[in-house]
């Protein structure tokens, strides 16, 4: 019987990291673990995108076709567009936010629940060096890459039926990023913290859509009741749509803009705290 | 290496693990309440109890997943609280449940892990092929991983958990769940990896696998160690040499326990059965005949696990 492999480091191929001798081993520095995470989340996605293709790419594709292009045509011959803007060009920077937010919260939902509770692949990688942090971060840096993909591609693709009226649409792409990501993070909280998958269906349903349909998205603020506005303004979709919309007209946002970033960052950076402390607790009580 | 940092003093090099009144919270309930422990390099160290005496939360402060709530803890000479990742860079954790990406295929499994340890792609690729020839998984590399047995999904999450070539494998109800023929092939890689000196750390309720695997084992219940040795030790000490098992028809024992009684030696009702403990089951056997009482079946056997929890706990492994 030949010697075990296991406990052999590997001979024909001297060990360079050094990290398969016994003893102690060379530390990883912060980059390589979170590294290590985003290589398991990169795999994944190498096996699920196609599958995937529907809801990221044709899904906006649809809202596009049907109210910037079918709905806009009737607004834009009964009301001249909105404030002077086709239509096309109202409500396509606003399905672009949509756009980020819908997969900002969806990609956190039912895979952060699969990591924690069905595949256990975050209890799996919380056994290696990798921390928490490196876990989270890992895991978040691709869904944000993917969000970066999905918008630019859209983006792209509606650049195409003259739904921008400026090269400045290029900065909805780290807005969207940013709003993507101010749904997802906080989600990752909620996802560590629930038991049940029904929540997502409770989530989506009541605060979700409304949200998605009242942020200023396919129809002006102002065309709320002022007492629901606030609500809006409490949403981090409502400044990602406001800032995309600035872009796409090629104008600024003025000291709004500062407004819209922080709130935007603020949701990141509160969702940051409880997803950490919710990971610790439900993973390494 | 390390300077010892507590009371604990300095740690000899060949003690692994080692902890002192270790124990762990959760809110009210205790679930390890001040352990002592050692473990030294290169022995099969079992932890044997039943479903809640506490193994498994003891296995998550030893694989530095679960902060210690009081006691002393070293694991290879250093502090969880201090070192968790280093020490986890030099552990391999084969956890309860399986832990696998199932959408992944089985050596996407193992490229995963080992760039969890921060080693190369190259170091991933070459030790994910003696893994796989070691579990028996070569022929299925390219598969989803959802579609395979139990068995094979066991000896997947230990091949994982060995990528890293650890010093130390934590193996925690390794084999819960598979059937007879699984278990004795993961066993058997068992065995290769503690001939080839890995130390391993196993938590099982199963008596048979303590007695097959351990070198030496605590008997643990309600979160504390009732009894400490090897299985022959342990077997010596708390049990006889053999034992008698007595059934009878359903509702006849309770009429023949005392009869059971009155030959002499430790007796033991289950539910199910009697058990009388004697150091010659034969005679013990014919002693009970003599009195009349005829058992529906009887059996005479050596003493096992089994037998030395009854008698430290009164109560069954398996309930």
């Amino acid at each position: 019987m030949s010697a075990l492999p296991a406990t052999q480091p590997t001979t024909a191929h001297p060990a360079p990291s050094g990290r398969l001798a016994p003893g102690p081993r060379a530390p990883m520095r912060r980059g390589e673990r979170i590294g290590g995470a985003m290589a398991h989340h990169l795999r994944v996605y190498r096996r699920t995108w196609r599958g995937s293709i529907i809801s990221r790419f044709l899904s906006p594709l649809f809202f596009l076709a049907a109210m910037g292009l079918g709905l806009g045509s009737l607004v834009d011959s009964s009301a001249g567009g909105v404030g002077g803007q086709p239509y096309l060009q109202f409500v396509v920077p606003g399905i672009v936010a949509y756009q980020a937010a819908l997969l900002g919260f969806g990609d956190a939902t039912y895979p952060v629940l699969g990591y924690i509770k069905w595949n256990r692949m975050y209890s799996a990688a919380l056994s290696t060096p990798l921390t928490v942090t490196d876990v989270l971060l890992g895991h978040l840096i691709v869904l944000g890459a993917n969000l970066v993909v999905a918008v630019t591609v859209f983006i792209a693709i509606a650049a195409l039926f003259g739904s921008f009226a400026s090269w400045w649409v290029l900065l909805g792409i780290p807005v969207g990023l940013l709003t993507g990501l101010a749904f997802a993070v906080p989600t990752f909280a909620i996802s560590a913290t629930i038991t049940t998958d029904n929540v997502f269906g409770i989530l989506y349903r009541f605060v979700l859509t409304p949200v998605l349909l009242f942020s200023g998205t396919f129809f002006p603020l102002e065309q709320l009741p002022v007492v629901l506005r606030p609500i809006a303004w409490a949403t981090p979709l409502w400044h990602g749509v406001e800032l995309t919309r600035d872009a796409a007209y090629g104008r600024s946002p003025g000291a709004m803009g500062l407004v819209h970033a922080v709130v935007i960052l603020a949701f990141v950076a509160v969702g940051w705290v409880l997803a950490h402390r919710a990971f610790t607790r439900r993973l390494t009580s | 290496m390390w300077a010892p940092s507590s009371s604990v003093g300095v740690v000899g090099d060949d003690v692994l693990l080692r902890a002192r009144g270790l124990t762990k919270t959760f809110g009210d309930f205790t679930a390890v309440d001040g352990i002592d422990v050692d473990v030294r390099r290169g022995e099969a160290f079992g932890f044997l109890g039943p479903n809640g005496a506490g193994k498994s939360s003891t296995m998550k402060m030893v694989g530095c997943v679960s902060p210690v709530t009081s006691g002393e803890l070293r694991i290879l000479g250093m502090d969880p609280d201090d070192d968790g990742p280093a020490i986890r860079a030099r552990l391999g954790v084969c956890p309860q449940q399986d832990m696998l990406d199932e959408d992944l295929s089985v050596e996407e499994n193992l490229w995963v892990y080992g760039r969890f340890f921060g080693l190369s792609r190259h170091e991933v690729r070459a030790r994910a092929d003696e893994l796989l020839e070691f579990a028996q998984l070569t022929e299925r590399r390219h598969d989803r991983v959802e579609p395979l047995s139990g068995g094979m999904k066991r000896r997947l999450t230990i091949a994982r958990a060995l990528i890293n070539n650890p010093e130390v494998l934590l193996l925690d109800e390794p084999t819960t769940g598979l059937d007879p023929q699984a278990r004795h092939v993961l066993w058997d890689r068992l065995y290769r990896l503690k001939r080839d000196g890995v130390t391993l750390i196993i938590t099982t309720h199963y008596m048979d696998e303590a007695e097959q695997l351990c070198d030496r084992l605590v008997v643990m219940d309600r979160g504390r160690i009732a009894a400490e040795g090897s299985p022959r030790s342990l077997i010596d000490a708390y049990s006889t040499r053999e034992v008698v098992e007595l059934r009878f028809a359903v509702d006849e024992q309770d009429h023949h326990v005392d009869a059971v009684r009155s030959v002499g030696g430790r007796v033991e009702e289950l539910p199910d059965r009697l058990l009388v403990y004697t150091d010659d089951g034969d005679s013990t056997l014919a002693a009970v005949h003599e009195r009349g009482v005829k058992p529906h079946a009887a059996l005479v056997r050596r003493s096992t696990l089994e037998d030395v929890f009854l008698h430290l706990t009164g109560r069954s492994l398996i309930d």
